[in-house]
């Protein structure tokens, strides 16, 4: 949340000393959406006073009228704050610059009392956060409040206490007792110093405040350069918890530094030619004009945060061709500032200014030479502009030639802007050419990034040819007695087709322009076969052929009648079996007759035929485990029963 | 020449079918039994000579349910059959137990391996 705060007010007030600064736009609505994403309340309020001055402060910056939603909630937390006795100063101090910003119904009272408990507390500091909090809180209850009087009284002490903890090379240390030093520091002491100065009821012993000065000129010596010329403050030792970028140090310095400058007399010598300067900016809308179109060179200057520029004039000083080694075609023009439209324009590019790619060189002055203190130009802005238009296409024609001869056997003219389809055939003794002129609007040659044919077959194998040019003749001949190996002896229509572009050609075209016919003699054995064209890549996924499985022929079954027959046949020899039985004269005489082993016979029998039942289950639905299990129980029965009874027969018997 | 080979022939008939006569009726009964079985494994060859040996395990659990009921059956003759010395000691009883749980044992592998 900090980095996004302080990068806004850095560019406010950042020192851009730089000799060619790069393009620059200034605020535009991408930055407002991404800073409204980055400060989102959570049920309408931050997690901080902290976090909530730096959302207000940043949507006040930026014009985003947001403040709406939260003002409510805040100003009741600014007012809890501040009421309470036991608040701490860092939330007292965010607690006023929220106060600043919403401007809350605050009591009198209240106010004077946060005075009184800030001043105890400036007397009573001893760490630089502790100075800076107070020391800014007291500012800015004088500056909001001016019933309230703001006393401090042992002012030259306070800043004799706030200097104790500088050190020799600019930097400060938060605290006597931590001999840690910060640059960031130096920009909250700057602060507080200058807060103090401003709040001292007399003057301050200016050999203090000179020593001071002397602190300032020492930081600038540590400052940093980026590669594109800008400065920049950065911690020299890294604490990995604390480290916030350089962008979070040199705002904190250039805000100390500021203050600072405001309240003393005389000039802080820094190195440089500014010293706190708004930047402008100088962009343009568009950096692609059309000769067709006769669009004008237009230009803004505004300030980064999208206000108004000062008066000023906008000098084209240099337009340079990028490809004609910097040979300029225009140079100081100014241009007019429409008053309309705030733009500068430039009427009209000069006759002599063609198609092509340009940098353009410009530099911004100012009328007034007083603002020259408050804003800073940048020196020359360079710009790369598109010049397009429309390019003649002149005298297009394709012939049929003879070789060696070169006689023209057929030959056709082509309206490049329009629809072709000439039909042409050759064999591989005769050669094709194409040729046209190109010519730009001045009537110089032009030479586009892409002049190709194409050749394609029938079976979609293409070949694609450059064409080159000598001045604005562009020519190419075919000849295909080289080519039939190229061609892979492949014989048939070939469709021809023209590419022509440029990035300034404002008619680039990709024309088809008929087909041929060629005969080409037969391949010889070894000839290389075309490439295989690529396959449909949906037909990867898609659904496969069919696959028509191949069964075993199913056995041969016989007939059903003759199963049947089989049948019957097999049960007669159970019907002989039974009538031998009865020839035999079998009878059922040692069946025993007395009650008890009659039953045991009964059941004998019976047991057998269960298990016979239980076999004829099993063929027919049961498994082996379930049979098995019926077979031991009936088993067991059977050989209990049987045992008795034949036991019983033995014993009779015998 | 001929004629002596068919009155011997007749003749040996003749005593085979008076000596069988005298043979107690339990052993007849045990005769037909193994017979039945015979012919029903016959009738079974036939068939599958006829129509193919498809499925083969079927016809593999029909033949030898009847090939192991005939088998098991002349064990028992044997052990019931008073004349023979050696089974002197065993209960025909104790025989026909045998006889009847061999066969459920087997009729039980038989209707497995049927399908």
């Amino acid at each position: 949340m900090a980095r996004n705060y302080v990068r806004f007010l850095a560019l406010i007030l950042a020192i851009s000393i730089c000799s060619e600064a790069a393009i620059f736009r200034p605020i535009s609505d991408s930055h407002r959406s991404a800073a409204l994403d980055l400060f989102k309340p959570i049920d309408g309020s931050f997690s901080s006073l902290e976090e909530t001055y730096e959302a207000l402060r940043t949507f006040e910056v930026l014009g985003i009228g947001n403040k709406l939603d939260i003002s409510a909630s805040t100003c009741r937390s600014v007012v809890e704050v501040l009421g309470s006795s036991s608040s701490n100063l860092k939330d007292l101090f965010y607690a006023l610059k929220n106060q600043g910003i919403l401007k809350c119904a605050i009591k009198e009272e209240i106010l004077k009392g946060v005075s009184s408990k800030l001043e105890a507390a400036v007397n009573g500091a001893s760490s630089l956060p502790d100075f800076y909090y107070s020391v800014g809180g007291l500012v800015l209850i004088k500056d909001q409040t001016p019933e309230v009087n703001v006393l401090l009284d042992d002012a030259e002490g306070v800043f004799r206490s706030i200097k104790a903890l500088s050190q020799s090379d600019g930097r400060w240390r938060y605290s006597s007792n931590n001999p840690e030093s910060s640059t960031y520091a130096a920009g909250m002491a700057f602060e507080a110093l200058a807060g103090v100065i401003s709040l001292a009821p007399s003057e301050i012993d200016q050999s203090v405040v000179a020593t001071v000065k002397n602190d300032v000129v020492k930081l600038f010596d540590s400052i940093e350069k980026y590669d594109d010329g800008s400065l920049y403050f950065d911690e020299k030792t890294v604490d990995a918890h604390e480290y916030q970028g350089p962008i979070f140090v040199t705002s904190s310095v250039i805000r100390g530094v500021t203050a600072f400058a405001a309240v003393v007399s005389g000039s802080l010598k820094l190195p440089g030619d500014n010293m706190v300067s708004i930047p402008l900016i100088v962009s343009l809308p568009a950096t692609v004009l059309s000769l067709t179109q006769k669009d004008q060179l237009k230009v803004s200057v505004s300030s980064v945060l999208g206000s108004d520029a000062p008066p000023l004039t906008v000098k084209l000083v240099q337009a340079s061709s990028s490809s004609s080694k910097g040979a300029s075609i225009i140079e100081n023009q100014e241009l007019k500032f429409d008053g309309d439209s705030s733009f500068h324009v430039l009427d009209a590019l000069p006759d002599s200014v063609d198609i092509g790619k340009y940098l353009f060189t410009f530099e911004v002055v100012l009328y007034d030479s007083e603002n020259e203190k408050v804003y800073t130009t940048g020196g020359k802005t360079q710009v790369p502009i598109f010049i397009t238009g429309f390019v003649k296409i002149d005298s297009p024609e394709i012939a049929i030639l003879d070789s060696d001869l070169g006689s023209i056997e057929t030959q056709k003219k082509l309206d490049l802007a329009g629809e072709n389809s000439v039909a042409l055939s050759a064999n591989h003794l005769q050669k094709l050419r194409l040729s046209f002129q190109l010519s730009t609007p001045t009537g110089k040659a032009f030479k586009p990034l892409q002049v190709i044919i194409k050749l394609r077959h029938e079976s979609n194998v293409e070949h694609i040819f450059l064409m080159g040019n000598s001045g604005k003749q562009f020519e190419i001949i075919l000849d295909f007695l080289g080519l039939v190996e190229k061609f892979y002896y492949l014989s048939g229509r070939y469709d021809i087709e023209l590419t022509v572009g440029d990035s300034v050609m404002e008619n680039s075209l990709l024309n088809a322009l008929g087909h041929i016919e060629l005969d080409l003699p037969e391949p010889p054995e070894k000839a290389a076969r075309p490439p295989a064209q690529p396959i449909d890549p949906h037909s990867r996924y898609g659904p496969k052929a069919e696959i028509s499985h191949i069964f075993r022929a199913p056995e041969r079954r016989p007939p059903k009648e003759l199963s049947l027959g089989f049948l019957g046949l097999t049960l007669v020899p159970l019907i002989g079996f039974l009538v031998g039985l009865l020839t035999l004269g079998v009878n059922l005489k040692n069946f025993p007759s007395s009650a008890v082993p009659a039953t045991f016979a009964a059941l004998f029998h019976l047991g057998i035929g269960a298990v016979l039942l239980l076999y004829v289950l099993f063929w027919l639905k049961l498994d082996l485990f379930t049979t098995l299990k019926a077979v031991g129980l009936l088993g067991i029965f059977l050989m209990f029963v049987g045992h008795r009874v034949l036991s019983h027969l033995a014993s009779t018997s015998s | 020449m001929a004629r002596t080979t068919t009155k011997d022939a007749q003749a040996l008939f003749q005593s085979l079918r008076s000596a069988y006569a005298s043979t107690p009726t339990n052993l007849k009964i045990i005769d037909l039994y193994v017979m039945f079985a015979v012919f029903t494994a016959l009738i079974q060859v036939a068939y599958m000579a006829i129509v193919g040996s498809f499925p083969f395990n079927s016809f593999l659990s029909g033949l030898l349910s009847c090939v192991g009921t005939a088998v098991l059956a002349v064990c028992l003759r044997i052990q019931v059959n008073k004349e023979n010395k050696e089974f002197k000691d065993l209960p025909p009883e104790r025989a026909f137990a045998d006889f009847v749980l061999c066969n459920l044992v087997l009729h039980l592998v038989i209707m497995n391996f049927l399908g």
